[in-house]
């Protein structure tokens, strides 16, 4: 318990550190537009591939489970939509961010922590954590929205895809599913969650990384630890603020 | 000038430094002698502020480094150079963005002026054409080559090095240590290294000082080190039995 409660306030005094103001403004920018980059177009693919069979599946499941003839067949697209919008989206999505940002960070870090490098920023008189850190999360909260909007349509083609090819529902009907009852606001609460979980896949293994000592079975650890407690925060924060938004 | 008094340091119930002081000139190369675990690093991370100590004061040129605000720090930080054991390069950044990052971080340089002084230390430490490459694709001597560039990018009042010559052959060690000399004297700098390289002892060692246990042991200069007899200094240069016959005859 003891060991819980000093690295929660580690992780909130390197919060302090990263948050200090930067001492280049041009280098700090540079290094966040590298950092979108890397951050996001790197994980396109994945969440392009995963998000589309997702939504496929999404929308088999839900056809092959319907059997009353109560339920319209637009409920199809209005569950596969629904779903992922609220929750594949934006939950799932981040914990696969997690295990593949999440553990790149940390290595990179925890490397730089073992080479000496994070000390040759400090001998220079740079806020190391400041300069490593901090253009990773703004990188990450500009960046991931916009894979969690790009994984959303994703999804809702694969449904469309699989909706228009099989014989449970038609396509106008998956249409009208996907269009029925549609509120801005379950992009807007997908979107603040993603806010949240995009500086917890980013800080969470940047404070791992950044702590390490040792070798490189450390930096190892450190990754898989990243991801474990990354994913933890996130379940536990997307139950209150589906909590908070939705109730 | 750099004077430590009193330099005194823990890690949990070990002491590691137990009250070191020494004066450090400039202009010379000032070396930190011991054998593996005898404080050497944790005392040069200390003088640069890596390590907090537990007691004792470090002046820059009359500046207490202990006493300072972490703002006056950094101002100090601006006038260290540091090499370290493993080069400590950013290996995602080339040679030519590795040097310039101090400069960009801390000048107001034009872009042409960095490169022209970019391209002066890497000529000063005799290297050319590797302004593009990567740290990856350098070898070790190289990488320290380059270390040391950056390390003189802002022109620094204070150098440090540790262990500059780990992990290379004797003659590129020596090639090294006598380049590190050579800045020494040219730039007027405050050079400290540590080592336990007795060729760099040898060639090299204007001001020496011998830690052992955690205390300064020894001070002189590469000609009294070899005419001492503390016995622990002994033991540390006629490690081997070849080195002891030598010695006896």
């Amino acid at each position: 318990m003891l060991i819980a409660l000093h690295h929660i306030g580690q992780y909130f005094l390197l919060l302090n550190r990263i948050f200090k103001k930067p001492e280049n403004f041009k280098l700090y920018w540079r290094q966040t537009l590298s950092e979108m980059v890397s951050l996001g177009l790197g994980s396109l693919g994945l969440i392009a591939i995963i998000s589309f069979f997702m939504g496929a599946v999404v929308t088999l499941q839900t056809a092959s489970n319907i059997d009353s003839p109560l339920i319209p067949d637009y409920a199809i697209g209005f569950a596969t939509r629904q779903s992922f919008i609220l929750e594949l989206a934006p939950t799932m999505m981040c914990l696969i961010l997690a295990g593949k940002i999440g553990s790149n960070i940390a290595s990179e870090i925890g490397t730089m922590r073992i080479t000496e490098q994070i000390d040759a920023f400090e001998i220079m008189g740079v806020n190391s954590a400041s300069y490593l850190i901090l253009p990773k999360i703004i990188a990450a909260l500009l960046i991931v929205p916009i894979i969690i909007i790009y994984s959303m349509f994703l999804g809702v083609l694969g449904g469309a895809v699989v909706a228009s090819y099989s014989d449970f529902s038609s396509m106008d009907k998956y249409l009208l599913g996907i269009r029925w009852n549609f509120t801005m606001f379950s992009i807007v609460y997908a979107l603040i969650k993603t806010l949240f979980f995009a500086f917890i896949i980013t800080s969470i293994p940047s404070f791992f990384g950044y702590y390490v000592r040792g070798g490189s079975q450390e930096i190892g650890k450190a990754a898989t630890k990243s991801v474990v407690y990354s994913s933890i925060v996130i379940l536990i924060v997307n139950y209150i603020l589906t909590e908070l938004l939705l109730m | 000038m750099i004077e430590i008094k009193n330099i005194t340091k823990s890690f949990g119930q070990t002491k590691v430094l137990d009250d070191i002081s020494n004066c450090f000139k400039q202009g010379e190369m000032n070396l930190i002698i011991g054998a593996s675990g005898s404080g050497k690093s944790v005392l040069i991370k200390c003088i640069v502020g890596l390590h907090e100590v537990d007691f004792g004061n470090i002046e820059f040129n009359g500046r207490d480094f202990t006493k300072m605000s972490f703002m006056q720090r950094k101002e100090i930080r601006s006038e260290i150079g540091m090499l370290f054991q493993a080069s400590a390069l950013f290996n995602s950044l080339t040679v030519e963005e590795n040097i310039l990052f101090p400069l960009q971080m801390y000048t107001k340089m034009s872009n042409e002026e960095m490169l022209d002084r970019v391209n002066f230390c890497l000529k000063r430490v005799n290297l050319i054409n590797v302004n593009q490459k990567y740290p990856a694709e350098l070898s070790g001597g190289m990488q320290k080559r380059v270390g040391i560039a950056r390390a003189i990018a802002l022109n620094p009042k204070y150098l440090f090095c540790d262990e500059p010559n780990s992990g290379l052959d004797p003659r590129t060690g020596i090639v090294i240590d006598n380049l590190i000399m050579e800045l020494t004297k040219e730039f007027q700098m405050t050079t400290i290294v540590v080592t336990h390289d007795m060729n760099s002892v040898m060639e090299t060692g204007e001001n020496i000082i011998f830690l052992h246990q955690g205390k300064k042991w020894w001070e002189g200069n590469n000609i009294e080190i070899l005419k001492t007899d503390n016995k622990e200094l002994c033991d540390f240069v006629y490690a081997s039995k070849i080195m002891q016959k030598f010695k006896n005859q």
